[in-house]
């Protein structure tokens, strides 16, 4: 017996138990060993559900489980901390034949993602963007932003804010729109936030540490105000470097 | 070397420490006077989860017990792995460090389960060089916790008692007695438990585990018992609890309950029990 006998057979529903695995008495034992398979795939699923809440909301517990279960033997984690399981979920939903003309559920799938992966980034400064409101105009142009570890942005076409309040809290039904989202920080709890239209770009351009007035020049049409109102005040700015 | 004490946990119960129990073990630990983790739910940078476990770790001595490490794993051990537990040892210092006789990751693939090995001449080289290297870069002594397993192997040609003994002996790790393991596997291999405990290396054990099992049957109706950490400490198992320490003398004794996770007085209810078995004992 090899592992990776044990391991095909572990992943492969119908598959026979592998040889010279053996209960008490010398006999195979397939009950015995889908004590084995059923720790693997329920523990994995688990972890997946427990990433994943909205998506799960979204498609329906008893759904979310049937596709769990085929995407728990098609990707099986490279990694043994759970907290970052699902990585490749989002394109397996944007594949997967039942979910496939559900074209929102990857960017959800992604949203839910940065929120775990914000939980568990390091720890900042959270009133570190205040510095900010203190700087004058001149200074404030020549001024680079460097963002926490547990800030994040998601760029979607789809009302992807909205779809993930309504699935978690019940919110209002989402009307097509895109939505751009970012998730801060502020101590232990993550939270997203909309990001104002057209400003993905200026952003990104910040992320890249360009200074303020080098982002506000590539990208002129920005509401420069309320991005950085944005970033001050939810505990996305872990440095302002003027 | 090595430090030459199985470890620093007090002999007295501890329990698995789950967030929604923070609050009351700051308020309300006693006769809870150490707490175990399983190391990769803080292997994240930080939020949450260090900030209470930085607090917790200035009031109890912790034990930091690994899930995933497949020590018994065929390939190489994960050095990626290896150093985010050498990084949180060397921060948090913890009272003793700790691992299973299994395996769970293969050919790039983690399992999420504690997978069984035969127990061959093969397997004991192969576990004796992972214990080394842990031992080597964490540079401290780990304890090897002993498996519940539900199949055996055709070809296995050690007794489980005599691998863990020659283990414990050429590794220099101590043991892990996980007293709810004998009975699952002794029962499930149609073993003695009594026996088991009697022949088992008790001088090397730096802690016992204890824990809730299922009953269930195998297709010929023979008793099949599941790990399942999810239920009370069952009499059978407080009673080899009771040989074990007649046996071992006062030992850290954990009370393990991971699912469906009860409110903080049923579980310390658990430990006053074990505190009750400890200090007749002493």
């Amino acid at each position: 017996m090899t592992q990776t006998q044990f391991r095909t057979a572990l992943l492969t529903p119908d598959a026979p138990v592998p040889a010279g695995v053996i209960g008490p008495t010398g006999q195979s034992s397939a009950k015995r060993f889908n004590v084995y398979r059923n720790n693997v795939t329920t523990g994995l699923c688990r972890a997946l559900a427990d990433n994943f809440p909205a998506i799960r909301s979204l498609v329906g517990s008893e759904f979310f489980q049937a596709m769990a279960v085929e995407f728990v033997r098609a990707c099986p984690p490279n990694s043994p901390l759970m907290a970052g399981y699902g990585l490749a979920l989002p394109d397996f939903l944007a594949q997967f034949p039942p979910t496939q003309s559900l074209g929102y559920l990857p960017d959800v799938a992604r949203l839910e993602l940065a929120i775990r992966q914000s939980y568990h980034a390091g720890d900042h400064d959270p009133k570190a963007g205040a510095r900010l409101g203190t700087l004058d105009e001149a200074r404030l142009m020549q001024t680079r932003l460097r963002l926490a570890p547990s800030f994040r942005l998601l760029i979607s076409d789809w009302p992807v804010l909205d779809i993930w309040n309504a699935a978690l809290s019940g919110g209002p039904k989402p009307r097509h729109q895109a939505q751009s989202v970012i998730v801060a920080r502020p101590a232990f709890d993550p939270m997203p936030h909309l990001l104002p239209t057209g400003a993905e770009a200026f952003l990104q351009a910040l992320i890249d540490m360009a200074t303020i007035g080098q982002a506000i020049a590539a990208h002129p049409d920005t509401d420069v105000l309320a991005v950085l109102t944005l970033l001050a005040t939810t505990g996305s700015i872990s440095e302002v470097m003027s | 070397m090595f430090d030459a004490a199985p470890n620093h946990l007090p002999p007295a119960p501890g329990v698995g420490y789950k967030p929604q129990h923070f609050q009351a073990l700051i308020s309300d630990a006693a006769p809870v006077r150490w707490l175990e983790i399983h190391a990769e739910n803080y292997m994240g940078h930080g939020g949450r989860p260090l900030a209470q476990l930085r607090h917790l770790a200035e009031r109890f001595p912790i034990s930091v017990h690994g899930v995933a490490l497949s020590i018994g794993g065929e390939a190489d051990l994960d050095t990626d792995h290896l150093t985010r537990l050498k990084t949180l040892c060397d921060w948090l210092n913890p009272a003793s460090f700790s691992e299973h006789l299994a395996w769970s990751t293969h050919d790039g693939a983690f399992l999420n389960d504690l997978l069984p090995l035969p127990y061959t001449v093969q397997t004991l080289t192969r576990v004796v060089d992972h214990i080394d290297q842990v031992q080597t870069v964490l540079g401290r002594k780990m304890l090897l916790e002993n498996p519940s397993t539900y199949v055996a192997f055709a070809e296995t040609s050690y007794d489980e008692v005599d691998f863990l003994t020659e283990i414990a002996r050429r590794s220099g790790c101590g043991l892990l007695l996980d007293v709810n393991n004998v009975h699952v596997s002794c029962i499930n291999n149609a073993r003695d438990p009594v026996d088991y405990l009697n022949r088992f290396p008790m001088n090397a054990v730096g802690e016992i585990h204890l824990g809730g099992h299922d009953e269930d049957r195998d297709e010929n109706g023979a008793s099949l018992l599941i790990d399942a950490h999810g239920s009370p400490v069952t009499v059978s198992v407080w009673a080899l609890y009771r040989q074990t320490l007649s046996l071992s003398g006062p030992r850290p004794t954990l009370i393990e309950w991971d699912n469906d996770v009860p409110d903080w007085p049923l579980l310390r209810a658990e430990a006053e029990r074990a505190a009750g078995i400890i200090e007749a004992m002493a």
